[in-house]
């Protein structure tokens, strides 16, 4: 991985741009239900069907069993307006020098394989028909301490070339995550993840200090190194983080009331009561 | 933006309206920043957004949209909007970027709110 290698795309002015090297975390998930937006796709305006549908709150289809769903329904989508903490742009890049691939056939692969490309012991499940706008993605994420965190992701945005995800209350960012890829001018795809987020509350603020960020670098430049890979591309992942905005929105700390993590953790201790509880079969 | 027009006109006290044609995507960054750039020359309090000519935006617009408001922010300024369709609307109500950007119909009525008519 090499840092700072990127031309500066950043929007924001250059004295408050900090470059640093970042830490991932993410994600086991689970890709649930698949809400597609019928009422856009009968509409004549250019695009409109590749918005998700717009909803009160998220609603989360048939999961497979072992898919824990305790942090999305009933959520309210976030982006990084949202969010509590300093607001970073982070950028991931890799080129498919030597594959002849257009954009359009690297994203139609990343749609359709997402979870494959994860890390090991991250877990994907999403629909079969791939990545659509208004699915709604849950996640379960391995957290130190053996912790489950239970999450989720919406499906914002899908067209041919891109697709953004939106993060629900409570997880550990508000975010947009858009995936991507374009023809640079030498002819090349490069394929692109871009995550514009912060922090969705103080624990989590915290937690990306500690450790968080780099996770979250982890995360992506071995995905999209993956991604490569499948394209028979073996090459670096360029990275470039910025932060977007210093000030943490003070006013966004009650937003620990959904903390997933916090959550999940409560869930994950009364599983032996709940055990008890159940009936038991057979015999 | 890759086949608009983008200008930038003064409104009266405190305001400056950015008037969009064409497309906001990814490749619109560096025009539309140049015209923030030019509408904060004379350091306005409301930066206007005009949406009527709109074609097309997707999720990397509103993302560019997102760092508006974050530079708008930073200066204390306020970020309006409209003329935008329906269907855009609503994308501001997905993406939540309606509790941030004050969305009016018409031009009149956010230099109304924005105390620059």
């Amino acid at each position: 991985m090499t840092t700072d290698k990127l031309p500066d795309t950043a929007p924001e002015e250059t004295p408050l741009a900090e470059t640093v090297v970042a830490e991932a975390t993410l994600p086991e998930a689970v890709i649930a239900e698949a809400v597609v937006d019928e009422a856009a796709t009968e509409t004549s305006v250019r695009g409109a069907a590749n918005w998700a549908r717009l909803t009160d709150s998220l609603t989360v289809g048939e999961v497979p069993p072992e898919a824990r769903n305790i942090n999305v329904t009933g959520r309210r989508q976030t982006g990084p307006m949202q969010g509590f903490g300093k607001m970073w742009q982070k950028t991931y890049r890799v080129s498919m020098t030597g594959a002849e691939v257009t954009p359009q056939e690297v994203v139609a692969a990343w749609k359709a394989k997402f979870p494959s490309f994860w890390p090991d012991g991250n877990r994907f499940y999403g629909p079969l028909t791939g990545i659509a706008p208004g699915d709604v993605a849950l996640l379960n994420l391995t957290m130190p301490g053996r912790l489950k965190l239970s999450t989720g992701v919406l499906v914002m945005y899908a067209d041919e070339e891109s697709f953004t995800f939106m993060t629900p209350e409570g997880h550990m960012f508000a975010a947009f995550i858009t995936f991507s890829a374009f023809e640079g001018t030498d002819g090349v795809t490069t394929a692109q993840a871009q995550v514009l987020l912060r922090a969705n509350d103080p624990l989590f603020e915290i937690g990306l200090a500690c450790g968080g960020h780099r996770k979250e670098d982890t995360f992506w430049v071995y995905t999209l190194t993956a991604l490569a890979a499948h394209f028979g591309v073996e090459t670096e992942v360029e990275t470039q983080v910025v932060c977007v905005d210093k000030r943490r929105q003070w006013r966004r700390a009650k937003n620990i009331r959904y903390n997933s993590a916090i959550r999940s953790g409560v869930y994950m201790m009364g599983t032996p009561f709940r055990s008890l509880r159940r009936p038991r079969t057979g015999r | 933006m890759t086949n608009e027009v983008l200008g930038v006109r003064d409104a009266g006290p405190g305001a400056a309206i950015i008037d969009i044609k064409g497309e906001v995507t990814a490749a619109s960054e560096d025009a539309l920043m140049v015209a923030f750039g030019e509408a904060n020359e004379s350091r306005p309090q409301s930066i206007l957004l005009n949406f009527t000519d709109l074609d097309y935006m997707n999720s990397s617009g509103i993302g560019l949209l997102v760092t508006l408001l974050v530079r708008t922010n930073r200066q204390k300024q306020r970020l309006f909007a409209f003329g935008l369709t329906d269907h855009y609307r609503q994308i501001f109500e997905l993406t939540r970027l309606d509790e941030a950007v004050g969305i009016y119909d018409t031009e009149g009525d956010a230099l109304s709110a924005a105390g620059a008519s």
